[in-house]
């Protein structure tokens, strides 16, 4: 399956770099998909029904071939190759529950790190919809031995958590080109209800704002995002504090300050 | 998808057109026989050194150094590689050396390639230390159905089975041997080092790796760097890795402490700087290290294992302030 993968990512890279289109318009069809998914005709209706999907290599998503530890798979999306991206959505094509998590960038640069829980080999893919309602979509196949989303977190089997649930450590770091980085973890078990007995137990929301309380990027997560979830976010230099607010789908609040 | 089906078949007819013909009863039998020859590198010390590889069908696991000692009324065994095959054939070719009992086997610690051969020894010869224990108690059987989807159909058969004797530190006398146990740990939460006085031999289990990149699923870096000091400090004319090539100088305790010594400093930094895993895991490997097997593998491995206690630091300590 790989090399048949690799070839038709080359192409695609290929035919952006040579030919006048940036991005190649296709049907949304399953044989057109460059990652050779059997998924990916439902995930095209699942996500993208009634809408113009791409492929794009200019909407990257960094992860290991092999997934060392399915619990905590490293991502990195990046659409900042795309002008006016408004949305970007993540899923796994083989996953038990698809759609890992939303985000607006609206001030930040239109990329996200952070870790999911992977149940089998699948794609990890970023879909980025323009101004223009366009979706651009971009992935790479993650090879994984599986088990991530009907394992039980480790926090559901502890209970020192609870008075940690929702606690935010963070630390802002200057960038050279002037810009800034935000990395921030919250204390959450991410409970997907996929392990038996534990029922389901996320994060939803998380919305970051400068002091001025300026939105700088919201995001919603799903069940797939690793225990604990930890954030990269690059942004323009918003100051030396960033106000993290949220809540998890029992209700309980995330408000916190995160400083350089 | 199309190119693949067609082309496949073509290669594979290819590739048999140039092979010839196996006789199909001896192909049967040499397909499981990880040919072990063991080195003797003092008189009564035999070494069985495996390769400087990763797990994989084509080795079966043969992928790290295993070995025992012959005194004048038993054979004591250090670590029984990674499957019921491996420990078979490990007997076996012990056998056609002496024909004494074999009287303690040991697990040098709790990873799968060291204990998985446990079943073709006597139960009641199977020793570790008591953190062993509980790790191959705990972990055994999932370390076990890994090496199944890693090294395939080599591992038929393979059970976990765990030691009952547990082993203290000290010196005394095992199958008319003068050996000296010696307890550390850092390579995983306890790790046996064994010392054969009448040679100055050293078995260093995965303390030590020489010209192969080391492991690191459950290394406490500090720990095993401290391990790393005491090890040099023993009375030693060879040392036994774990994985990599006996060796009659310390140079390979050098190597292994420079190689852990940046990957610790190289995750600091990292955290320290903001990095994401995926830029951590992106990173050169530095020119000296290249030379040591499965590196650009492991140190990936690696980031995946010791970054997020290393960005946690950075990021709680922000937050304390």
């Amino acid at each position: 399956m790989r090399p048949t993968t690799v070839l038709a990512l080359a192409t695609l890279w290929l035919c952006s770099v040579a030919d006048a289109p940036a991005a190649v318009p296709v049907a949304v069809h399953a044989s057109t998909d460059p990652l050779d998914s059997a998924r990916w005709g439902d995930m095209a209706k699942t996500f993208f029904a009634g809408r113009t999907v791409v492929f794009d290599a200019r909407v990257k998503v960094v992860a290991p071939a092999i997934a060392e530890d399915s619990l905590n798979v490293p991502v990195s999306v990046d659409a900042s190759g795309l002008a006016g991206v408004e949305e970007v959505l993540v899923f796994a094509d083989f996953n038990p529950i698809l759609a890992v998590l939303r985000f607006r960038p609206v001030k930040a640069k239109p990329a996200l790190g952070f870790r999911l829980k992977l149940q089998q080999s699948s794609p990890v893919r970023a879909a980025a919809r323009t101004a223009d309602g366009v979706w651009h979509v971009g992935g790479t196949w993650v090879t994984a031995t599986g088990g991530g989303c009907t394992a039980p977190s480790t926090g559901s089997g502890s209970p020192e958590w609870q008075e940690r649930l929702n606690q935010v450590s963070g630390r802002i770091f200057p960038r050279s080109d002037g810009s800034e980085r935000l990395r921030m973890r919250v204390i959450h078990p991410m409970d997907t209800g996929l392990a038996q007995g534990i029922p389901v137990f996320h994060i939803e929301e998380l919305t970051l704002s400068d002091e001025s309380g300026a939105e700088l990027m919201r995001i919603q997560t799903y069940e797939p995002v690793s225990e604990n979830p930890l954030f990269t976010i690059d942004m323009p230099a918003a100051g030396t504090r960033v106000r993290a607010r949220g809540r998890d789908n029992n209700g309980n609040r995330i408000d916190a300050w995160v400083t350089q | 998808m199309s190119t693949r089906h067609v082309a496949f078949p073509a290669l594979l007819a290819c590739a048999l057109a140039l092979l010839p013909a196996p006789a199909p009863a001896a192909a049967e039998a040499t397909r499981f026989d990880y040919r072990l020859a063991p080195q003797e590198i003092a008189p009564g010390v035999h070494v069985f050194t495996g390769l400087r590889e990763d797990f994989s069908p084509a080795n079966g696991g043969n992928i790290v150094n295993t070995g025992f000692i012959v005194g004048s009324t038993g054979v004591i065994v250090i670590d029984t590689g990674p499957s019921r095959r491996y420990g078979e054939q490990m007997l076996a070719a012990i056998r056609r050396v002496t024909p004494l009992p074999v009287v303690l086997t040991i697990n040098t610690h709790h990873h799968p390639d060291h204990f998985l051969g446990n079943q073709a020894f006597p139960a009641a010869t199977l020793a570790a230390l008591p953190e062993t224990q509980r790790g191959i108690q705990k972990d055994g059987e999932a370390f076990n159905e890994n090496l199944y989807r890693m090294a395939g159909d080599w591992m038929e058969g393979t059970e976990r089975v765990a030691p009952t004797q547990p082993l203290a530190a000290g010196r005394r006398t095992v199958g008319g041997r003068d050996i000296e146990i010696v307890a550390l740990d850092g390579h995983t939460p306890a790790d046996f080092v064994l010392i054969d006085h009448a040679s100055g031999t050293v078995f260093a289990g995965d303390l030590l790796f020489h010209d192969r990149a080391a492991t690191t699923p459950h290394a406490d870096l500090a720990h095993w760097l401290a391990a790393l000091e005491r090890l040099a400090t023993l009375p030693a004319r060879q040392w036994v890795p774990g994985h990599g090539d006996v060796t009659r100088d310390a140079a390979a305790i050098a190597q292994t402490r420079d190689y852990l010594e940046w990957i610790a400093a190289t995750m600091r930094e990292g955290a320290e700087s903001g990095l994401d895993m995926t830029e951590m895991l992106a990173r050169p490997i530095p020119a000296r290290f290249r030379g040591l097997a499965e590196v650009e593998r492991e140190y990936r491995r690696s980031v995946v294992h010791l970054f997020p206690a290393a960005e946690q630091a950075v990021l709680e300590k922000a937050h304390a302030r």
